[in-house]
């Protein structure tokens, strides 16, 4: 990265007090491609911009009215061969930024599952990414790790080198969920799961925060994140486990209110199906679920009694036979059932597409 | 099952049927003493205005003569004044966070809380696109395209005014949201769902909504009326290819305008009918969708910034061949970009939010497009660049800025197109990089054509020239100032910080944050000399004075008439037979013709615009407190106002021929014949 | 490069830089600027057509969220809508009559179409009232779901229009009950014709992509 080098080089020498750029120096291999790309497109850009630059402070030297000596043609107004040029080398430019878009943009796809560990290492097919599953409240971030059975406020931690996946909602307002270091940042935005993957190269404890201004509280809704080796890591989730109470639904409510700078809360165990619940805003238990209701609307809506009855639709999609239910619903469309179950399943926010057509064992 | 309707319940009930939301803890400034001092100082200064306006017996004069005119020229000249009494509360604005931030990041908590600091960059944005850059430009449209093209007046002179008092409607509301309540805190977009009742119950939010949509439809009447004007009224000749650039970017902008703004006033209908009557378009609930809400803000909102920019680009294609005294090059590809940039405009809006997690073909694709609109724009930095080629550059005040424009842009530009790179984007979107951006072509690009357009203009609108000197003073501290206030913001950007933060736990910013800062005070510096600039050049207007009409060696029809022109512009229809139709004119000989003149017609001034706008200011102001009883009577009575307008058929009138002859003649014994 | 202007040959007897014969000398003393007016409202329909073009969009996007609340089918009586539709048709092809007695000068007639015109508008909005009421007291409120939400929004600002449209038709019979057929006033049939149209135009849009799509698919 010699390129890279000399651009910090020049930003530090432009820096007074010594120059932080995470963004164009980061720790994690995503976000370094990203802060290459950067670079790189200025570089590129500059084959334009710079001439532009140093032609406009030449001519408004050479032709000021003072000089006499420079030549003055009132009337030239056009050139074919100049108007080719000032349309062609900015088109000639754009058409390599273009390419550069279309390949970067499809190879850094935050929903694509990583495909090298860094620069030097290839992905290790037999390491699963780690899972994590992020909940932006007010103000606060909240981290489950379903596989650990663990969760966390405002801290995070992750294993150097192993690929981690976070899928990401909203319980409240839109957020951006970003970590400098790790890789770019996406939206969270309620009832619906964005998906951001990325991974740390070295250990050490980077800033996150929400880049997405949310309300009051927002300027302290960042957080810690730990990345270490895999004891280093072991250790920590001991220390969850060990500090931590259970996350129930009582304990999400409480974690719903609005606080501002709420300090770090371990949790030790989670509910079963929390995630889901908060993903389709339906932890208060008299709330119809947002994948039922989309499954109700899908099959043509809750009737007139739906207005007042909502609550009559509630665990359709954990039912144990959504076809039944369906008769109940739509009598009329029993001949299209299949087609329109099939079509259901492709509805978002189910994560797994299997999951309307087998027992949801998760269900209470 | 919570909907909104329970949350409207939950208002109703401390909503008074007199008096609405209104109480004592309504006025901010009794308890908080920033606001209060404001509060004061505005008082002052009002009251020094009227007082003035009283003492010299003004008020016949300014209702008679400006606010009831529809007179093209002094309706431009008053959205001038509009956009300058709002920039300096903008900046103000702008000031308070700049010093906070610097605090704020140096360890100290900073002197605004978090609410009032998130109000503060809510109506700084807001006011400096709608009530700063949009009067400005709208303005300047307002102002030269009818002398340009050689018409008397706008196609409907009286929507003219209508269109302006409406923006005064939307400004007087958010100015008002400074004493009585709050405003927005939501950021200048007002993003669902925190613009929804559930996260922002105020009446801010309501100002907000209240303020834009009455505005907003005065911006649509105001484009409709512009390009009636520039299909319409162009003087006989005068094809669209012998229009000057300023007219053509006109042009596009109010095609620009009638096609968006309709998008804003129905997205906001559809957010402010969330926020009153309790549907859910927007809101997390019942089957609504926050992000169609962003889709449609961005469909107007980016096309607004062409809106802004494509009129300056006008201003700087006139401001660049009139002091190379040159013609201007490439004046085909410069149409050309004009119109492609403002059918590109349409196709990049999703680059706002490419971190939404839309795909990557669909992020590249409009990653593409965004890029593509740098090509046409390019080629107009280049059009002016050989325009000054083989040219006699004079630096007087615009050009000056126009040289500085071109610097400046070219560095936002290339921030532009790196922000249009989806990955590049996931890492700068919302930083500080991202404001230095925009910062970087709205001011590089449209606040210097500001300037330089009002230096240029000043001349034809008043008969003297402005105050050289400080309005070098002005240039210098704007231009400095800018790179000291936004360079540091680059920077920050790529050191991961965010916008709209009030607290940092992290001190290593501060450097950045006071370099901003100083910038700020430099620019602060350029808006107080501008204003003295102002001051000066009226108080030394016989030293200044300039007789001819044609101070700068001008190439368009405006400068062919008196300074200022009388107020039916030309009384001979001009015929056009070229480009730069004035040069052709001065270089051909022309001849004014001495006699044989003829009556003008000339539509009579009104005061149903003023009025009317007055109604629906106090109906906006009832509504945003939910007093109903006075909304539904102004709503009514501003109805019944507009169709009784409709029955006035006296609304023209003849300029009798000896009367024009007379003015004429004054203007030839002033005006000397080549 | 030599420029392509500078080859421009003055016509014939020099150039006229000054228009000196009376514009308004052969138009019968019309004002120049009124030429634009039905530009300008023609422009302005779109705008407007632009914000109906939101508003379907929006109901594209929301329409089928009923928030496990009624859909179309369970709402929309399709006898009605189509009576009402066909009270709007019925009412363009009346205006379009009044507007060819117009040109004919026969204000008499013209009057009588209009106020028909008028009389069909107003059946129209009946209908629409009586409709809203029917959702209203079933509890399907703007506020009931999205689908709803989006349904009394487009719906109802096409009806405010129509109320728009049948206040401006009745002011337009004073006016030409005062002041006669003159120039002004049949330039304003002729804007509030291309309203009336416009309305029709749209309700078209209603009627097919709003309720007979929604209660037959």
């Amino acid at each position: 990265m010699k390129l890279r080098s000399i651009f910090i080089l020049l930003c530090s020498a432009l820096a007074l007090s010594g120059c932080n750029l995470v963004v164009l120096n980061p720790s994690g291999d995503v976000a370094a491609q990203q802060g290459n790309l950067l670079i790189y497109s200025t570089v590129l850009i500059l084959i334009v911009i710079l001439p532009v630059m140093a032609l406009t402070v030449y001519f408004a030297w050479k032709y000021r009215a003072g000089n006499k000596d420079a030549t003055y043609e009132p009337d030239w107004d056009h050139s074919v061969s100049l108007e080719i040029v000032i349309w062609s080398v900015p088109l000639a430019i754009i058409v390599c930024l273009a390419g550069l878009t279309w390949v970067s943009t499809h190879r850094l796809d935050p929903y694509k599952s990583l495909d090298r560990v860094s620069a030097s290492q290839p992905i290790d097919p037999n390491v699963e990414p780690l899972q994590i599953q992020v909940v932006a409240l007010d103000w606060k971030w909240l981290f489950i790790y379903p596989e650990l059975n663990i969760a966390t406020v405002n801290e995070v931690a992750a294993i150097t080198d192993r690929p981690i996946e976070f899928k990401l909602t909203s319980a409240t307002v839109m957020n951006a969920f970003y970590i400098p270091d790790m890789a770019g940042m996406i939206y969270t935005m309620a009832g619906m799961e964005t998906e951001l993957n990325g991974v740390i190269n070295e250990p050490g404890v980077y800033g996150g925060l929400s880049s997405q201004y949310s309300g009051q509280g927002f300027s302290h809704m960042n957080f810690d994140m730990h990345v270490s080796d895999q004891a280093g890591f072991d250790a920590w989730v001991e220390n969850v486990r060990a500090e931590g109470h259970e996350l129930n639904r009582e304990a999400y409510v409480k974690l719903e209110e609005k606080t501002v700078a709420h300090p770090i809360e371990y949790f030790n165990g989670i509910q079963t199906g929390m995630w889901d619940k908060i993903l389709n805003m339906c932890v208060g238990d008299d709330t119809l679920c947002l994948n039922d209701m989309m499954m109700v609307d899908a099959l043509g809506g809750g009737g007139i009694e739906g207005l007042y009855n909502r609550e009559l639709y509630r665990g359709l999609c954990s039912a144990d036979d959504p076809e039944a239910l369906f008769v109940m619903l739509r009598p009329e469309l029993y001949a299209r059932q299949t087609e329109i179950v099939a079509a259901v399943n492709l509805l978002p926010p189910s994560s797994d597409p299997t999951r309307l057509n087998q027992s949801n064992v998760q269900a209470n | 099952m919570a909907t909104s309707s329970t949350h409207i319940v939950d208002h109703s009930s401390e909503i008074h049927w007199f008096l609405g939301k209104l109480n004592w803890a309504s006025f901010p400034f009794l308890h908080d003493p920033i606001i209060l001092a404001t509060l004061l100082g505005s008082c002052l200064i009002g009251a020094a205005v009227v007082a003035a306006v009283t003492y010299y017996r003004l008020w016949g004069y300014l209702w008679n003569e400006w606010f009831t005119s529809i007179d093209h020229k002094k309706i431009g000249i008053m959205y001038m004044v509009l956009g300058t009494v709002m920039l300096v509360r903008g900046f103000a604005d702008a000031l308070m966070m700049r010093v906070h931030q610097a605090l704020a990041s140096a360890g100290y908590v900073g002197f605004l809380p978090p609410h009032h600091y998130d109000q503060i960059f809510t109506v700084h944005g807001v006011i400096m696109i709608f009530f700063v850059a949009m009067p400005f430009v709208t303005g300047f449209m307002n102002y030269v395209m009818p002398l340009q093209i050689g018409a008397r007046d706008v196609a409907f002179p009286f929507l003219n005014n209508f269109s302006f008092w409406l923006t005064v409607s939307g400004a007087i509301l958010i100015m008002l949201s400074l004493f009585v309540g709050e405003f927005a805190a939501t950021g200048w977009l007002a993003y669902p769902p925190l613009s929804g009742l559930t996260f922002s119950p105020g009446v801010g939010m309501d100002y907000y909504l209240w303020s834009l949509n009455i505005a907003g439809i005065g911006t649509t009447l105001s484009g409709i009326n512009l390009v009636v004007t520039l299909v319409k009224m162009r003087a006989p000749g005068m094809d669209w290819m012998k229009m000057p650039v300023f007219c053509w970017t006109t042009l596009c902008t109010n095609v620009l305008i009638i096609g968006t703004f309709p998008v804003l006033s129905a997205t906001l209908a559809l957010l402010t009918a969330d926020r009153y009557l309790g549907t859910h378009f927007f809101t997390n609930d019942m089957g609504g969708s926050p992000m169609m809400y962003v889709n449609l803000i961005w469909i107007w909102g980016h096309p607004e910034v062409y809106i802004l920019v494509l009129p300056i680009f006008g201003i700087f294609s006139e401001v660049v061949s009139t002091f190379t005294s040159k013609r201007l090059f490439g004046y085909t590809s410069m149409v050309y970009a004009t119109c492609v940039i403002m059918i590109l405009s349409y196709l990049v809006w999703l680059h706002h939010f490419f971190t939404m997690g839309a795909g990557a073909d669909v992020n590249s694709f409009f990653g593409i497009t965004t890029m593509i609109i740098s090509i046409p724009t390019g080629a107009k930095l280049f059009n002016w660049l050989f325009t000054m080629y083989k040219g006699r550059i004079r630096y007087e005040l615009p050009m000056m800025w126009t040289v500085a424009f071109m610097l400046t842009f070219t560095i936002g530009g290339l921030t532009g197109v790196l922000l249009a790179i989806p990955p590049a984007d996931h890492v700068v979107h919302n930083s500080l990089f991202l404001i230095a951006h925009f910062h970087n072509v709205i001011i590089g690009g449209v606040v210097f054509g500001i300037f330089a357009g009002i230096s240029y203009w000043w001349p034809k609108a008043f008969g003297f020239k402005m105050d050289p000197f400080w309005g070098k003073v002005s240039f210098w501290s704007w231009v400095v100032g800018f790179y000291f206030a936004f360079m540091p913001l680059y920077v920050l950007g790529l050191m991961g910080v965010t916008r709209r933060l009030s607290q940092f736990e992290d001190t290593i910013y501060a450097v950045y944050f006071v370099l901003a800062l100083l910038g700020a005070l430099m620019i602060g510096i350029g808006v107080l000399s501008f204003v003295v600039q102002i001051v000066v050049s009226i108080l030394k207007r016989e030293e200044l004075k300039d007789e001819t009409g044609d101070p700068w060696g001008g190439r368009t029809l405006e400068w062919s008439t008196t300074s200022p022109p009388p107020f039916y512009n030309f009384a001979f229809s001009p015929r056009v037979y070229e480009l730069d139709t004035w040069d052709h004119m001065k270089k051909s000989g022309y001849e004014v013709p001495k006699s044989g003149f003829l009556p003008v017609h000339m539509p009579h001034y009104t005061s149903s615009g003023i009025i009317i706008s007055g109604l629906l200011t106090v109906m906006g102001f009832a509504l945003i407190w939910h007093i109903m009883w006075l909304a539904a009577i102004t709503f009514l009575a501003s109805v019944v106002w507009g169709i009784a307008h409709t029955f006035n058929y006296n609304r023209d009138y003849y300029v009798p021929a000896d009367e024009v002859a007379a003015i004429e003649a004054k203007r030839l014994g002033s005006v000397p014949a080549e | 490069m030599a420029s392509a202007h500078t080859t421009a040959v003055a016509p014939e007897g020099g150039y006229q830089f000054y228009v000196t014969e009376d514009p308004h000398h052969h138009d019968d003393g019309e004002h120049h600027h009124e030429t634009g007016t039905m530009l300008g409202f023609w422009i302005y329909l779109m705008s407007d057509c632009l914000i109906f073009g939101i508003l379907f969009a929006v109901y594209a996007v929301l329409g089928q969220s009923y928030a496990a609340g009624p859909s179309p089918a369970d709402l929309f009586e399709l006898d009605k809508i189509a009576l009402s539709t066909a009270f709007l048709l019925i009412s363009s092809i009346t205006y379009g009559f009044a507007v060819i007695n117009m040109h004919q000068d026969k204000q008499k007639t013209m009057v009588n179409w209009l106020l028909i015109t008028g009389l069909f508008g107003l059946g129209f909005l009946v209908m629409e009232v009586l409709e809203f009421q029917h959702l209203w007291h079933l509890g399907a409120g703007p506020g009931a779901s999205a689908f709803l939400s989006s349904f009394w929004f487009l719906v109802g600002t096409h009806g405010l229009h129509v109320t728009c449209g049948a206040i401006w038709l009745v002011i337009l019979l004073v006016q030409v009950k005062m002041h006669g057929l003159t120039h002004e006033n049949k330039r304003r049939i002729m804007c509030l014709s291309l309203f009336w149209h416009f309305l029709d135009l749209i309700w078209i849009g209603v009627f097919s992509f709003v309720y007979l799509t929604g209660v037959l698919l």
